[in-house]
């Protein structure tokens, strides 16, 4: 196995309304099998040694199951691989000597905090407003006491699969949250315990969605694409079927 | 959007039938022309159906791209698609440029053909003891002028795109998807609008080289 010589470049803002830059950085010996994550902790290290200053990005699990990751790499949100978060992409996808572009997710909505962070606290208040079940509803019932079908046991299973990343707002060229919240939504419309708040959860959600300033869809479908769990656009769809049946009083 | 997108995309494929009828020479042709006319409020109707979704859309439309833009004040640097699934295509990151050449494109048509010369001017053809007017010499005629031809084919390339991403993606802002239907309504876009696009350039090429004026 041999090691990598890779040129990274990074953007660098030293804070929220400052202009951001790109920092060119050479790195020799990067090991194949780092995660994208752990060659930018090498890089780090590096810029501790010389003095200058870390780098910022976003991280927590590392397995690809939290969404604390980021970053658009090579100007794809989470990078080239399909269905992987930035954390599980391994360097072995790269080649020795290429040249890395590694900027953050922009949205007006996703405020740059430091270098490689944003602020994805707007998803947040988009959940505060309905993306959960108000009531307790106890321990786990028997199974098949509520009959669910298989059908839309799966596609609610396949929307709740998302892990908040912001990836798909990332990727938009509207910069839209459709596909976030579309996904949050349709998993409680395809299930029995969502319906009661059904109505007025979409209205809240999306109302708020828009009070944060992201962009409307336009159905690009990049979301889609650069989703690491692959969220189908089709709960965007849903979305708006409930959303317009609830906004005429029919739902 | 989506519901006056497609009520023009149906006007736009009934016009297509229609002037088929230019293949068929002046007196069906005239004759039919003068048979819509004649049917007064009918026609109003529809015009006013058009003439409200087209303003409905365009507002839309461009009060759509204005927030959009505004939605990512910091551009990147570097952005690109990943390929499939995407639907990011060239008609889909272009639909306010294709639009708004439709948009100068139907108000040049309409001086030209529906407020062009007519009967006081000469245009004028006996269909069963009528005068009526003849809208096919003015197309003749207007199809001999390459200047108008290119750009008459030019816009219609454009027509064409704008389909290729309109047509599908209006049953998916209505919210009508389906794993199995969608990719069949995507492709379907892709053959309305080269149908559209192919169909009416086929008519300004075959006058400009074929119909004696
Ligand atoms: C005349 C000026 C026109 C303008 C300025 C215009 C502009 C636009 C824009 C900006 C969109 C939004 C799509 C996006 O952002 O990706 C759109 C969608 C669409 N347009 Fe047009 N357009 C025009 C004419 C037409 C015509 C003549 C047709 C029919 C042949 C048409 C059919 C559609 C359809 C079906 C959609 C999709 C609607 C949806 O997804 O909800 N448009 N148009
Ligand atoms: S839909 Fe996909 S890309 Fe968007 S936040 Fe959820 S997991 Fe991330
Ligand atoms: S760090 Fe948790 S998903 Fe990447």
């Amino acid at each position: 196995m041999s090691l990598m010589t890779l040129h990274l470049k990074v953007w660098r803002q030293a804070g929220p309304d400052q202009p951001g830059r790109f920092e060119t950085y050479t790195l020799n010996n990067v090991n194949p099998h780092m995660s994208f994550l752990e060659m930018l902790d090498v890089l780090n290290e590096q810029l501790i040694k010389e003095g200058k200053e870390p780098v910022e990005y976003d991280n927590d699990c590392r397995e690809g199951i939290c969404g604390m990751c980021s970053l658009v790499i090579n100007g794809i949100p989470h990078g080239q691989l399909p269905r992987t978060a930035t954390c599980q992409l391994h360097m072995r996808h790269f080649n020795d000597g290429d040249t890395i572009t590694i900027e953050p997710f922009r949205a007006r909505a996703f405020p740059v905090v430091k270098d490689l962070v944003v602020d994805r606290s707007a998803f947040d208040r988009i959940i505060a407003r309905g993306g959960y079940i108000s009531v307790n509803t106890g321990s786990a019932p028997d199974a098949n006491t509520i009959p669910v079908a298989k059908e839309k046991a799966d596609a609610a299973m396949d929307a709740a699969e998302c892990i908040g990343c912001g990836a798909c707002v990332a990727a938009c060229p509207n910069a839209s949250a459709a596909l976030f919240v579309g996904a949050k939504i349709s998993q409680y419309i395809l299930l029995p315990q969502g319906q009661p708040e059904r109505p007025r959860r979409v209205l809240r959600m999306v109302a708020q969605m828009d009070e944060e300033k992201f962009g409307a869809c336009s159905n690009h479908g990049e979301c889609e694409a650069v989703c690491p769990k692959g969220i189908s656009i089709i709960n965007i769809a849903r979305m708006r079927k409930d959303y317009r049946k609830a906004a005429l009083g029919l739902l | 959007m989506a519901v006056t997108g497609l009520i023009w995309v149906i006007f736009v494929m009934v016009h297509l039938v229609e002037n088929l009828l230019l293949f068929a020479g002046p007196e069906p042709y005239n004759r039919y022309a003068h048979f819509l006319v004649s049917l007064g409020p009918l026609l109003w109707l529809a015009e006013l159906i058009l003439l409200v979704a087209l303003v409905a859309h365009v507002t839309a439309a461009i009060s759509l791209v204005l927030e959009n833009r505004a939605a990512r004040p910091q551009r990147y640097v570097k952005l690109r698609s990943k390929g499939e699934p995407s639907k990011r295509t060239f008609a889909s990151m272009s639909m306010i440029f294709t639009g708004l050449t439709l948009l100068l494109f139907l108000i040049i048509h309409l001086k030209t053909f529906k407020y062009g010369p007519g009967i006081e001017q000469g245009y004028v053809q006996v269909i069963d003891g009528k005068q009526v007017r003849d809208l096919h010499r003015l197309v003749t005629e207007t199809f001999h002028n390459p200047i108008y031809v290119i750009w008459y084919v030019f816009a219609l390339v454009f027509l064409g795109f704008h389909v290729r991403h309109g047509f599908w993606s209006a049953f998916q802002s209505w919210g009508a998807a389906h794993p199995r239907y969608t990719p069949i309504l995507y492709s379907l876009g892709a053959l309305v609008g080269v149908a559209l696009a192919v169909g009416f350039i086929f008519i300004p090429i075959w006058f400009y080289f074929f119909v004696g004026g």
